[in-house]
């Protein structure tokens, strides 16, 4: 397939939304700070659960970024999603009135779809009854509202797709988006968000048994720490926007180099897990080899046997403190389909200015993982390759290889 | 994504299919529902529906325990994602494939669904709020598997456990054309040389208060509910909405020469497919079915499908005012006068609308309709809309040869998606 011997696609445009800021700018100088910018939820009030921190993008308001319009008729998911959609846009200096429009396309990852919308909808329904439910409940719930809102808003017409995969789906949407470049699209605006806080969206994260419960918000997510108990969720994400590489000329952050992802088979199956699969076909794919590789963006789940496992995983591919990796996830929480997303944009912004981004916690690593886990400070490094891992909750595995721009 | 081995472009064959529809579980049943033209749409029971404004679906007389589901995964599993395994463990078994031979690497999941597991969603709901009394919601009522239900990727994971895949895993939500979608990607997923096999098909069982509500709420639905029988009407002047179904069905789709060397049983392959967004509005349509017929356009050129070599459409048919009108004019516009001379039908008539499943159940009917030559009518066609002036195939199954069929979908959110099957030669 064409797909695979393209050139690889070019990064031309980053819109961030999310709990380190508003664009990339205020992302990447929060990101630098190393300060987590995790807290109390203000979305709700949160204090009856026994997880009641997350990561809240600081200052969104939606009616300065969203058409009025559209506020109303879609969920907070949908709103990060097309404020990010127009910083991205803006910043790759795309008009899409300009471009033809069958050669635009979409494609985002949700986890969890419309949540807060939807408790307000389904209470109005058990509360007041059928004939209280709204008439954008039926396009603000589902997981497609993003792809759909964002294709509407931008007169996007090429193909419109919508994955999920828990925290993989992002990945995965920058995959569809290389096939949708090798199928002949010119642009396309991919990515994820997610907008997981509502007391019903808390309750249901709750049940993975994976959140943390600790007291402090500055120590409730630690990964790769001798202290992780859980990791504290988040809200927004990115989206980025890719181009083929002949359009994007000199407008680029970097290339998607490689893809791949595996799935691991079910607890007590006596099979081995897939993860270390997954990097390696990545790198496969990407025609490199570990060694190649200068900086990995972990999945950092926070909770110690999924630790343990990337850790195992990462060591089995680069050997022993191998390689320097980093959880920048660490700052904002888990925001799911968001957060690889993002991952992604750090990690072709730190490429940029050959700065390792640092890991909340990270002062006590188990010596068995063997990790060189870069702390709270930002470590300077040549970057030229980044591996991004991404884990979705039930055995999804995905490893994305993003080059710089001068590789 | 790992590099194709050598030879040609690696094409793509359906070896295997499971259905769980209205009318009968499997694929025999679904058939036997559509050859004969029955309509398996009814008053709700799912639920009491008094109140709502549309009381009918399509529902699925589905026993879990009789289809083989163990206790634990009754109650782990959402109705959506026990409609998906059962369908899966049906098509393994018709492709001869065995769960846990072959090489799991290998073996990808691209599972499509709307709206996840809505059932499961709304049922803890309705505990955890007191009835909608409180929003700060009773954690401490909360189930262990209530992240399952909110996360509808685990319905792709159950599928995968249920096959031993250990490839590519994702679940596709384009609303409803998901069902379309989702064999697509898992097409595309073994011609990029990402996998060999795949499990690609789609499920939804949204027949619960909210989503009855939600379409309640924009008039989607038809209100017929006093014939809820004869209530699902595409193409008929008399239309009035669709009407909700549910159900799943999920084929085996195997690398054609794969599927050879092991003498396997081949309905027909997935020979070209293509999506494109109106970027018009999340429900409505332009009656010019421009996108959609770029869509139809795209999907043929990749398939290298002249109109002339087609011998059946499969209609979206919802039985909306404006779908039928929309896609009428797409067929005209993308295959110019060859619409007049096609078979188009809705199986919609039958089955209901099932949002992303549809998709999945509709390439079933196409899979099955080049198997056995025979097109499936559109029920419930007395007196069609003048504005729908194609053969659509009124009341009554059709036989004759059929090498090459158009399926198509359009969904909220503006998606219009295409595929075309064609008999393996």
């Amino acid at each position: 397939m064409s797909v695979l011997t393209a050139d690889a696609p070019a990064v031309t445009g980053i819109g961030v939304v999310a709990p380190t800021g508003i664009g990339v700018e205020e992302h990447w100088a929060a990101t630098l700070r190393g300060v987590p910018v995790i807290g109390p939820l203000t979305r709700f009030d949160a204090s009856r659960y026994p997880s009641p921190f997350g990561g809240e993008v600081p200052g969104f308001d939606a009616a300065e970024r969203v058409p009025g319009r559209l506020i109303p008729q879609t969920d907070h998911w949908t709103h990060l999603a097309l404020a990010a959609t127009d910083l991205a846009l803006a910043d790759a200096g795309v008009v899409p009135a300009e471009l033809p429009e069958y050669e635009m396309a979409v494609v985002t990852a949700s986890s969890s779809g419309g949540v807060e919308f939807g408790q307000r909808e389904i209470q109005a329904l058990w509360r007041d009854g059928p004939r209280h439910v709204g008439a954008y409940q039926s396009i603000a719930w589902f997981y497609a509202a993003t792809t759909g809102q964002i294709s509407i808003r931008h007169g996007m017409r090429g193909p419109c797709g919508v994955v999920v995969a828990e925290q993989a789906g992002a990945l995965e949407s920058f995959a569809q988006a290389r096939r949708y470049l090798a199928d002949g699209a010119r642009v396309v605006v991919s990515g994820g968000t997610d907008a997981p806080f509502s007391p019903y969206g808390l309750t249901c994260q709750l049940g993975s048994g994976r959140l943390s419960t600790g007291a402090d918000p500055a120590r409730a997510y630690l990964p790769f720490d001798a202290a992780a108990n859980g990791f504290v969720p988040g809200e927004g994400g990115a989206i980025l926007i890719i181009e083929q590489a002949a359009t994007a000329q000199d407008r680029s952050y970097g290339r998607i180099a490689g893809y791949a992802a595996t799935f691991d088979p079910p607890p007590g199956s006596g099979r081995p897990p897939t993860l270390e699969r997954a990097v390696r076909a990545a790198l496969d794919d990407a025609r490199l080899t570990p060694a190649d590789v200068d900086v990995v963006f972990a999945d950092a789940a926070g909770v110690p046997d999924l630790d343990r496992a990337e850790a195992d995983a990462i060591g089995a591919v680069f050997g022993p403190r191998g390689v320097p990796v980093t959880a920048p996830k660490s700052l904002t929480g888990r925001l799911y389909a968001g957060g690889p997303a993002l991952d992604a944009a750090t990690a072709l912004l730190a490429m940029h200015d050959s700065v390792i981004p640092p890991t909340a916690g990270g002062a006590d690593v188990p010596p068995g993982y063997a990790l060189d886990l870069v702390g709270a400070e930002p470590r300077p490094a040549r970057l030229r390759t980044a591996l991004i891992i991404a884990r979705g909750y039930g055995g999804f595995n995905a490893a994305l290889v993003l080059r710089g721009p001068n590789t | 994504m790992s590099r194709p081995q050598g030879g040609g472009p690696r094409r793509v064959a359906i070896t295997g299919m499971g259905v769980v529809a209205p009318g009968g579980s499997g694929r025999k049943a679904f058939w036997n529902l559509l050859t004969d033209g029955r309509t398996a749409t009814r008053k709700i029971s799912l639920f009491d529906p008094a109140g709502f404004r549309s009381r009918i679906a399509a529902e699925c007389d589905f026993d879990p325990a009789a289809e083989g589901l163990t206790p634990r995964e009754v109650r782990r599993m959402d109705r959506a994602a026990q409609l998906a395994v059962v369908s899966a463990r049906e098509a393994l078994a018709d492709s001869g494939l065995v769960a846990g031979e072959g090489d799991p690497a290998r073996f990808a999941v691209s599972l499509g669904s709307a709206v996840g597991c809505t059932m499961g969603l709304e049922d803890e709901y309705v505990v955890v709020s007191d009835q909608g009394r409180d929003w700060l919601v009773d954690h401490s009522y909360g189930v262990p598997h209530l992240y399952r239900h909110l996360v509808p990727s685990s319905l792709a994971a159950e599928v995968a456990w249920a096959g031993g895949a250990e490839g590519p895993v994702t679940l596709i939500s384009t609303g409803c054309t998901s069902g379309l979608d989702a064999v697509g990607h898992g097409a595309r997923v073994i011609a990029e040389g990402s996998a060999d096999v795949a499990l690609a098909g789609a499920t939804d069982a949204p027949i619960s208060p909210i989503t009855v509500a939600c379409f309640d709420a924009i008039r989607a639905t038809s209100p017929n509910n006093d014939d809820p029988e004869h209530a699902s009407r595409p193409f008929d002047r008399e239309r009035n909405g669709f009407v909700l179904g549910e159900g799943a069905a999920v084929f085996v789709l195997e690398e054609l020469e794969h599927a050879r060397r092991r003498g396997a049983h081949v309905y027909c392959e997935v020979a070209g497919y293509a999506t494109r967004g109106n970027a018009y509005h999340m429900t409505g349509l332009k009656p010019d079915g421009r996108e959609m017929a770029e869509a139809i356009r795209v999907a043929m050129d990749a398939a290298r499908v002249a109109p002339a070599d087609l011998d059946y459409i499969n209609a979206h048919g919802s039985g909306t005012k404006q779908n039928d009108r929309h896609e009428t004019a797409a067929f005209k516009r993308s295959l110019g006068e060859r619409a007049y001379e096609l078979p188009v039908s809705s199986i919609k008539s039958m089955v209901g609308h099932s949002l992303g499943a549809i998709g999945s159940i509709e390439l079933a009917a196409c899979a099955l309709a080049i198997e056995h030559g025979v097109v499936p009518p559109t029920a419930n066609l007395h007196n069609a809309d003048p504005e729908c002036d194609l053969d659509y195939v009124p009341l009554v199954a059709r036989e004759g040869r059929i090498r090459t069929v158009l399926s198509v979908g359009s969904g909220f959110g503006g998606f219009q998606s295409a595929t075309v099957l064609r008999e393996a030669a």
